[in-house]
């Protein structure tokens, strides 16, 4: 019998450690894989508690649970944890998890390396979610933390830049580690072009990752100099610019945004070519699409600044580059449509979180293209309206992502199939609740309420009772993909190797789970 | 979804010179049927508010032609997508169909968005261009952002005052009914006249704000040490609330910007009264200058300025929020040197920045009377105390 947290093969592991010192000293990159995912997954749990006790305050106007700096910093942990501790780290668990076994590798090209990032994030969580107990508590400058707000915190804000400094070394190993295996450790024959589409998000992503967390490391060393050795980088009255941190946070922001999607995109791209038991459509202009956003992503940074007092020629050239990402951005949506077209589908928990996403991501992507628009941005800026649009992005775009990537290989992780029931149940609470929740965000933020204020006018009343229900109802769904998650690893109907009849792809022709060491030779590829 | 409820939009608060008898009732209509969550009369319900300028006009009809074209690109997309998922799918018998690629049908969908997307960015561009047109205006007008409140400075005349908000702490505790316009009101809006072109100036004393009045389409970043600008031209005389946009600490929710547009006659009278305020509190200040005051009348013109002030951080009994704003009862700035005390009053905390330089904003009257109230209250009962030349003396 398997304990709980053997997920992989286990006739190889013999004179390894067990135990504790299993998972400390682990070079393997389904173990690594494994941390990872546990470990964004308690941060998904904190950060979602934060998220509810800001609900909590905005379920009426008037100030009832939290006063106005503590609920600056809840907003402010809310992002950064979410961000940073569980959609960056979930997505390079999948990488862990996944390309090894797709690219048909033995393990990650740095497996040392490997453990060393993941064992960078514990220590950097502790702090950032420690920081709320520092004096004067954690950071309220959101997560953006701009100057000279940021400047103004207490000692809260440096334990916050000590631990985005190490969550940003982490994700910058991961990702030369990711980018390395994927250029150097391709089963013979697997040419780029016949690279899973995963993979090649992935490719995309862990080069925007090298590009931008450095940068994002400069901006934070620049503002812990500011602070304490009165370097006035983004002091005016020491001959610097606040706006100047503005643009540096936001080459690093804007390309996260994509950092955060594109794995999904892979996710998408794989899952639901298997279940419309048909081949992705136009494969060649999906890598394409994904090369050309992540072009794009590090030319429309200052469509975040669209208010700060740009000059004309600036406020146009961001405009017309940010309305130009809805093209490869479409071409994508329209594959994958294109891809169910005349298929046979069908709909396990996969798909449907799959076309969940889809659905959603269209309702995320329609709202970024309006608020591309530099006028109607000005109007909208900075209200609910953008946080309907990033948490529709977000939310529904890369967690639906993670959801429907879970379900479709956790029966090849675990050996075990899901309950079918539980994980359907998951989907349609998940979608009906995110709906509610973020839906009538949009009328607020037409209507002209700001975000992050812990209290509001009347005429937002309602909508935002509404909001409040929706969040504590998806709140509580969550925990009933913990359920369905440990129940799945603790045992049920064995997996096949194929677990999918239309499922195409090396992970499949292994057994499930994967023995210890993915390929000991490598596989052959037509 | 949209404009529901749009159509009578102005906010005109009761007792408004415009107020209409139709708006009127509106009013007594919501205020009847919602008691407590009275929705402020007119006010945008799925939409934005009704715009008030030439602007708000444009980005208004800007958003609708943008979401109708996205709704028709949604419902375009959705519709294969659901056709598919009802027809296509392997419960009711279908087959899948072996094709990867079709050349024609990807260059269609990949022209045909540039081709929209190249359609928006002309009307779009039109407005932007609009937006930054900043020249010959009539009226030019500076606002600081403060923490948390505006300094409005009407350039050349002379007339300058504070502006924040004017619902009542009990309100926002709910100890007390909220009122109609809680969190939109002040104590002195910004008074501009309707049909003049007015610029603003935007600058801030401590940290970015945002100025943000959502029927006149101006949202612009107040970034201290720069100066940027906007403008307006109000058609309609009324009253227009807004709030600060930019995360500026802990009382960002708590900074409305509210402008009451008024015919322009009436302007002038008003611009005149302020005028001679700002003359007679000048003269105030000045015969203050020499007066000797004793401890009782400057604790009450001290208390007074504490709680505009400085109640927000420190607090009503000076306990002040451990951690993030020290305790004036018995703290070490407050029982020690008077002339420590004045510093950090005066030109602000170099060790912790919350604490704003208080030079610009307070006269000299009052830096002594809110210093001797702090000395003298609060817990503490030092017994000395601070006069208006002292202050004059450190500004130097």
């Amino acid at each position: 019998m398997q304990t709980p947290l053997t997920l992989s093969g286990d006739a190889e592991r013999l004179g390894q450690p067990t135990g504790i010192r299993r998972w400390l000293t682990t070079t393997n990159h389904k173990d690594i894989g494994t941390l990872y995912l546990c470990f964004s997954f308690t941060m998904f749990i904190v950060g979602g508690l934060m998220a509810l006790i800001i609900r909590a305050e905005l379920f009426q106007p008037g100030l009832q649970f939290v006063h106005p700096e503590l609920f600056n910093q809840l907003t402010t942990m809310h992002g950064l944890i979410m961000v940073f501790g569980a959609f960056m780290p979930a997505f390079v668990g999948f990488a862990n998890w996944q390309i090894p076994m797709m690219i048909g590798a033995p393990d990650m090209a740095f497996p040392r390396l490997n453990n060393f990032s993941f064992w960078l994030l514990p220590p950097a969580a502790i702090l950032l979610v420690g920081s709320l107990f520092a004096p004067g508590g954690a950071t309220g400058a959101g997560w953006t933390l701009y100057p000279p707000l940021s400047v103004q915190m207490g000692p809260g804000m440096d334990v916050a830049i000590f631990a985005i400094h190490m969550l940003g070394v982490s994700s910058i190993i991961g990702s030369i580690n990711i980018v390395t295996t994927i250029l150097n450790m391709r089963a013979p024959g697997m040419t780029l072009m016949k690279m899973p589409l995963f993979v090649w998000t992935w490719l995309v992503t862990g080069y925007l990752l090298i590009v931008v967390m450095p940068v994002l490391a400069g901006a934070m060393t620049m503002l812990l100099t500011d602070r304490h050795f009165d370097t006035h980088f983004f002091n005016a009255a020491g001959g610097g610019d606040p706006v100047l941190f503005q643009h540096i946070f936001w080459f690093f922001g804007h390309p996260e945004v994509y950092i955060l999607i594109l794995p999904a995109f892979g996710i998408v791209s794989e899952i639901i070519p298997t279940f419309a038991r048909k081949p992705l459509f136009g494969y060649r202009s999906m890598v394409f699409a994904t090369c050309a956003i992540g072009i794009v992503a590090c030319s429309v940074w200052a469509h975040h600044m669209f208010t700060a007092g740009m000059p004309v020629a600036g406020q146009l050239f961001f405009m017309y580059a940010s309305l130009l990402v809805a093209v490869p951005t479409g071409v994508k949506v329209f594959n994958w449509v294109a891809t169910m077209w005349e298929g046979s589908l069908t709909f396990e928990t996969p798909m449907l979180f799959a076309v969940g996403f889809l659905f959603v991501f269209v309702v995320g992507g329609i709202t970024g293209v309006i608020l591309a628009v530099a006028p109607v941005d000005v109007q909208l800026q900075d209200t609910y309206y953008v946080v309907a649009h990033f948490h529709y992005v977000m939310v529904a775009g890369s967690l639906f992502g993670l959801f429907a990537g879970t379900y479709y290989w956790l029966p090849k992780w675990t050996g075990h199939m899901y309950d079918e029931r539980l994980g359907r149940a998951h989907f349609w609470l998940s979608m009906i609740f995110f709906n509610l929740t973020f839906f009538v965000m949009h009328f607020l933020g037409l209507a002209g309420m700001p975000r992050r204020i812990p209290d509001y006018p009347l005429q937002f009343a309602d909508f935002n009772m509404i909001a409040s229900i929706g969040a504590f109802g998806f709140g509580l769904t969550q925990l009933l993909f913990l359920y369905t998650v440990m129940k799945c690893i603790r045992g049920g109907e064995k997996a096949s190797a194929r677990v999918w009849d239309g499922a195409t792809g090396l992970e499949w022709t292994l057994p499930s789970p994967p023995p210890h060491h993915t390929f000991a030779a490598p596989p052959v590829i037509r | 979804m949209k404009d529901a409820g749009t159509t009578d939009c102005v906010d005109s608060a009761p007792g408004s010179v415009t107020m209409t008898r139709k708006r009127a009732k509106t009013i007594s209509a919501a205020s009847l049927t919602l008691p407590g969550t009275a929705i402020a009369a007119g006010e945008a319900k799925f939409g934005l508010q009704t715009p008030q300028t030439i602007v708000a006009h444009q980005i208004y009809d800007l958003h609708a032609i943008i979401l109708w074209i996205c709704i028709l690109i949604g419902v375009v997309v959705f519709g294969f997508m659901f056709y598919a998922i009802v027809r296509h799918r392997r419960s009711v018998g279908h087959r899948a169909k072996q094709f990867r690629e079709n050349t024609l049908v990807q260059i269609m969908w990949t022209v045909i968005p540039v081709l929209i997307v190249v359609g928006l960015a002309f009307p779009a561009t039109r407005t932007v261009i609009a937006m930054k047109d900043t020249s010959s205006a009539d009226i030019t007008i500076k606002i600081t952002g403060y923490q948390w409140k505006w300094r409005y400075d009407y350039l050349g005349e002379n007339v300058f005052f504070y502006s924040q908000l004017s619902t009542p702490r009990d309100q926002i505790e709910n100890r007390a009914q909220k009122n109609e316009n809680y969190l939109l009101e002040v104590d002195n809006p910004l008074v501009v006249p309707v049909g003049k072109k007015v610029r603003i100036l935007l600058t801030a004393n401590d940290v970015i704000h945002s100025w943000w009045v959502p029927a006149f389409g101006v949202k612009q970043d107040a970034i201290p040490g720069f100066v940027r600008d906007s403008w307006f031209k109000v058609d309609t005389p009324g009253v227009y609330r807004g709030q600060c946009a930019e995360l500026c600490g802990k009382d960002h929710g708590f900074m409305p910007v509210v402008v009451e547009a008024i015919p322009e006659d009436k302007y002038k009278l008003w611009l005149a009264e302020q005028q001679v305020k700002n003359a007679a509190a000048i003269a105030a200040a000045s015969s203050a200058a020499d007066k000797t005051y004793t401890l009782a009348e400057l604790k009450s013109e001290g208390e007074k300025v504490y709680s505009r002030s400085c109640v927000a951080c420190h607090q009503a009994k000076g306990q002040g929020v451990p951690g993030a704003f020290p305790a004036l009862t018995h703290g070490p700035v407050t029982t020690g040197s008077i002339a420590g005390h004045v510093d950090i009053v005066l030109n602000g905390s170099k060790k912790n920045p919350a604490m704003a330089a208080w030079k610009g904003q307070l006269s000299d009257l009052e830096i002594a009377a809110v210093i001797t109230y702090e000395r003298n209250a609060l817990g503490n009962a030092l017994g000395d105390m601070a006069q208006p030349r002292d202050i004059a003396m450190a500004r130097k």
